[in-house]
């Protein structure tokens, strides 16, 4: 336990920072938004210099994955500790976070992009104490998703994460808010259920040594749900290639696919994100759809490798159809926001195909594009944020010319979209080919056939920017302001990550390496039924 | 087994206590003044009190006293730590509640009915005799329907009063019917030779299964299970709050406490030797566990879908209170320790959450003179704690971290998918889905929308200290919950069964 700051280790202080500084916000007296403005900023700061303290000190030569010694920072100490009755055995809940290569690029999202909506936040100007608490809370989940280990936690976290979304879609959304707020509920809870159930359903049917006393005892450690050594020969979940490890891979895909959302299940995205305010549209593209995928590739993949080799195909079909499907939505929205939102559903699609095709390539590009898209959709959300915010209106036809009146804004707004688009030289460019590329060698025509997903990614790309910049300026826009201070301290950090991505993607792809090629090597090996050596 | 009818009596030192403060606290009608509520209620208390130190003296017995008829032992135990609790915190609410004083000359009868129906219920949780369990299942349901008819003033309780005796009366009868027929096969009406008698053979098994649907009429209207639910709204609806919460817990807790030992006693097979320690056999040929996995699905669901349409709040929480029925009973189809385990640990939330729910609405309906979901619009903005505190219980009755319900909830699917119970798991997960939508409806008003008025409405310091001690456990326990699972293991045990 090298990294420590005053006696706890770097995770706990990066997730349960925001916790502090939600206490802190809720004793600030009523009406003194200012200080609880500043006070959640300042976790958002320390939570970033955190994050980017892991960073340099994050060792890119060690794997993780399912091997306990190849994760850094880790911190393990148990939680739930119960000797119990004979028939009951030992229960036993840790404490375990560590982070690997897979889950290093999502710790450093999530910092910038809480960061970033802190600053977008800078304007509610309604029950500001409710919203910063709220706001700070959902930070812990998220960042506790993204380092827990052991899958109660993980749980915990999932779920934790629901209530302040709920509420802050829910209170200082837009007009449909309620039934946006409340549908988001419904899914995501249905989804976690059944990861609920596939939980219990690993924990009965692993058991390893109790370190202390010498004992079998069930457990709840991801890394041991990942040995096949540790499955009973008789429980439900035992053996390789079983039906009711098909039926719990699906549970969990369900799952996780709703929070990516995958099609069919994303029918709450569009409504979630025009209705949630700028702030928690850039949070909900920019981090939570990115759970799903890392639920994918830190649970579904290495707990059931014979599973995912069977489904890998399925999932690659469903990738082309949350690409092509999800720009062709795209393309037909004239409301700006909805617009974003579907693209969203695009580019996860992209994710979701560099995963499926299970090679180096595809995974690196997959887990690359999430990180990528993380920051150009939190972007583009915040392009649509600043327009609404001056012009009250979201609609893309209602705007022309802009380029004129508002030249910064078109300068962040072309690099957001052309990053979007893949533009080479920017970041998305690099992750897209990585996923096309390893898809092209496992399944030839999906790659190609989803191929056509960029076509249309450019083709509603510039249509919009060309509604909103070229041409006429109508004459009630004459006088909008161009971007202010504030907003450019939130653009500026994103606008730098999408460029330095773009030119030098190894300073993300080198930490990630080591990590994902051994992810690749051991689904490959595990689930065709070679036990991995290590 | 052998003991003296005067050694018996020291194990029913609890149950003794409280029958004197019952007499005591009837008795404060004619000393104090009549209208005072605040000398029955503390005698009241003080009797509880009391009757609480000597349950905690009876920590780790194991016993059946009264030849047989009773039994003392960590599985009762545990239960009567739950009504001593549900109790206490009831005479605390009542002594806020304004629905109560429109009956304010009887404030005596009240509180002492109060702890005659906690009498009843310790007795429902030890009883191993079947004459037994049917006085004190009649003792706890006498004493509940006076309680919910108790302001008689107002026409709906009333209405809630009469339903529930005429309910109640024809379902006891048609349980004491299935009791006579028992009798009538084995010649016992002691649990534990009746097993033995069972174990024997020779019973006609159509006989024995009609005999028990009979008693399962019985127990199932007193856990309030679909289809034996009719009255529940009704009563709920109509009597005072603090009676509808006190029901809700202290009787549905005794009716399961009651149903889990007649059917733990009176059908394990103690020959069979479990194939999974912690699992219980029963006999062959007797499938009444298919019965109760029917009743527990159709009780969720029902209870769940019906809620989904209530305006009112004690309706709604009355619904609800029917699936969380229903959910219980997942944890008793397994028929494992570990499922009754999950059953003990779902009370301990569900006394919590759901005493919780209905202090909050009590107080809601004491200031803003209101039950209907609608008008807690922009509660959250009005009241700011009290909007905070219902949530919590609510999102705890959902089952969802950061809350004990969802530990309560772990545990019963844990139990449930331990077992290969999965398509009822599923259906539970699922139920719990459709829970979220109607609770959230309270929240959504509470949070969502915007206030007619926007005065503030306070409470006193009193209120709000009580409705912490309600809060805090709700999410405390949640973060460390092992003492409760391992009080909640430790209370499987049943006298003479392993």
């Amino acid at each position: 336990m090298q990294y420590q700051f005053l006696g706890i280790g770097f995770l706990t202080w990066i997730t349960f920072l925001p916790v502090l500084g939600m206490v802190v916000v809720l004793l600030i007296p009523r009406g003194n938004t200012t200080a609880m403005k500043w006070t959640a900023l300042a976790a958002t700061v320390l939570q970033l210099v955190f994050a980017v303290l892991i960073w340099i000190n994050f060792n890119p030569s060690l794997s993780g994955i399912n091997d306990a010694s190849g994760f850094q920072f880790i911190e393990k100490t148990r939680w739930i500790d119960l000797q119990g009755v004979g028939w009951f055995g030992h229960v036993a809940v840790d404490y375990f976070l560590g982070i690997d290569g897979l889950s290093l690029p999502m710790v450093i999202l999530t910092a910038i992009i809480s960061f970033v909506g802190m600053i977008a936040s800078w304007n509610i100007n309604k029950a500001q104490k409710g919203y910063f608490a709220l706001y700070l809370l959902l930070d812990t989940g998220m960042m506790g998703v993204f380092v827990a280990l052991d899958m109660f936690l993980f749980y915990v976290f999932w779920e934790l994460m629901l209530l302040p979304m709920y509420f802050l879609i829910g209170i200082w959304g837009g007009p449909r808010r309620e039934y946006a707020a409340i549908k988001f509920f419904l899914y995501t809870l249905l989804g976690s259920v059944l990861i609920l159930l596939v939980m219990l359903g690993l924990y009965f049917s692993v058991s390893v040594k109790d370190p202390t006393t010498g004992q079998m005892m069930h457990t709840f450690n991801m890394l041991d749900f990942m040995n096949a050594k540790n499955f009973d020969p008789n429980s439900l979940l035992g053996g390789l290639g079983t039906y009711w490890r098909y039926v719990a891979f699906i549970a969990l895909f369900i799952g996780f696919a709703i929070k990516v959302p995958v099609f069919p299940f994303h029918t709450w995205l569009p409504d979630a994100h025009v209705e949630a305010p700028t702030a928690i549209s850039v949070i909900l593209a920019g981090v939570l759809l990115k759970m799903g995928t890392y639920g994918f590739l830190r649970i579904s993949f290495p707990i059931f490798p014979d599973a995912m080799l069977k489904f890998a195909f399925p999932l690659a079909i469903l990738g082309f159809i949350n690409i092509v499907y999800g720009a062709l939505c795209a393309m037909a929205q004239t409301d700006f926001k909805k617009m974003i939102a579907y693209s969203s559903i695009s580019h996860m699609g992209v994710v979701l195909l560099g995963i499926a095709a299970l090679n180096t390539q595809g995974v690196a590009g997959g887990v690359l594009q999430m990180f990528n898209h993380g920051i150009v959709t939190a972007m583009l959300f915040l392009v649509v944020g600043v327009i609404y915010d001056r012009a009250h209106t979201r609609d893309l036809s209602a705007f022309g010319g802009l380029a004129n009146q508002m030249p910064v804004y078109t300068g962040v707004m072309t690099v957001a979209f052309f990053a979007a688009i893949g533009l080479p030289g920017l970041s998305e460019f690099v992750s897209e080919m990585l996923s096309y590329l390893g898809a092209f060698q496992s399944f030839q025509w999906v790659a190609i056939f989803s191929s056509i997903g960029i076509v249309l990614t450019a083709g509603y790309m510039l249509w919009a920017l060309q509604r909103v910049f070229l041409g006429q300026l109508p004459d009630k826009w004459k006088g909008l302001p161009d971007v202010n201070g504030r907003e450019l301290v939130a653009f500026v950090p994103l606008m730098v990550v999408v460029i330095l991505l773009g030119i030098f993607p190894s300073i993300m792809l080198h930490p990630m390496n080591a990590s994902l090629n051994h992810l690749v090597e051991f689904v490959q090996k595990a689930g065709s039924g070679l036990v991995a050596t290590k | 087994m052998a003991q003296t009818i005067y050694q018996s009596f020291s194990y029913i030192l609890p149950e003794t206590i409280l029958a004197i403060f019952f007499v005591l606290t009837l008795l404060t009608a004619i000393v104090g003044k009549r209208r005072s509520k605040y000398l029955p209620a503390y005698m009241a208390l003080l009797g509880f009190v009391i009757a609480g130190i000597f349950v905690f003296n009876q920590i780790g017995t194991d016993e059946l006293v009264f030849s047989g008829m009773y039994a003392v032992d960590p599985f009762s135990w545990f239960f009567k730590i739950i009504f001593l609790v549900a109790g206490i915190l009831i005479i605390l609410f009542s002594l806020q509640s304004r629905e109560l004083e429109a009956a304010s000359t009887k404030y005596a009868e009240y509180f002492s009915l109060i702890i005659s129906l906690t009498i009843g219920a310790f007795f429902m949780a030890g009883s191993t005799n079947l004459l037994m369990m049917y006085l004190s299942l009649e003792l706890v349901s006498i004493s509940s329907y006076i309680l919910s008819g108790f302001t008689k003033e107002s026409a709906r309780a009333d209405e809630a009063s009469l339903k529930y005796v005429i309910y109640g009366a024809f379902s006891s009868g048609l349980m004491l019917y299935g009791i006579s027929l028992l009798y009538g096969m084995t010649g016992e009406t002691n649990l534990y030779a009746f097993n033995q008698a069972i174990a024997m053979g020779g019973i006609q098994k159509i006989t024995l299964l009609i005999a028990i649907v009979l008693i399962l009429v019985g127990l199932g209207y007193k856990i309030s299970a679909v289809p034996f639910h009719f009255w529940t709204p009704d009563v709920y609806e109509g009597a005072p709050i603090t009676v509808t919460a006190f029901l809700s817990v202290t009787s549905k807790a005794a009716g399961f406490a009651m149903l889990i030992r007649f059917f733990k006693i009176g059908f394990i097979d103690v020959a069979a030797q479990p194939v999974v320690a912690g699992m219980w056999e029963i006999f062959r040929g007797f499938r009444w566990t298919d019965i109760i996995a029917a009743l527990s699905v159709l009780t969720m669901t029902v209870g769940n879908l019906v809620a989904l349409w209530q305006s009112n709040i004690k309706r709604l929480l009355a619904y609800s209170s029917i699936a969380h029925a229903g959910y219980i009973l997942m944890g008793f189809v397994t028929l494992s320790d570990q499922g009754i385990s999950a059953m003990l640990m779902y009370f301990v939330a569900y006394l919590l959450m759901n005493l919780g729910a209905f202090y909050v609405v009590m107080l809601v309906a004491n200031k803003y003179h209101t039950e209907n979901i609608d008008d807690y619009k922009g509660l959250g903005y009005r009241s700011p704690y009290v909007a905070f505190a219902l949530t919590v219980f609510l999102f705890s009755l959902t089952g969802i971290p950061p809350t004990f319900g969802f530990i309560g909830k772990f545990y019963l699917f844990a139990a449930l998918i331990h077992t290969n119970y999965i398509w009822l798991a599923i259906v539970g997960v699922l139920n719990s889905v459709v829970s979220l939508y109607y609770y959230l409806k309270v929240v959504k008003n509470m949070y969502l929308q915007q206030p007619v008025e926007t005065s503030r409405v306070s409470f006193d310091f009193g209120t709000n200290l009580l409705m912490t001690l309600l809060v805090v456990p709700n999410i405390l326990l949640m973060l460390y919950f092992s003492p409760v699972l391992a009080w909640a293991q430790n209370s499987v045990t049943m006298f003479g069964i392993r």
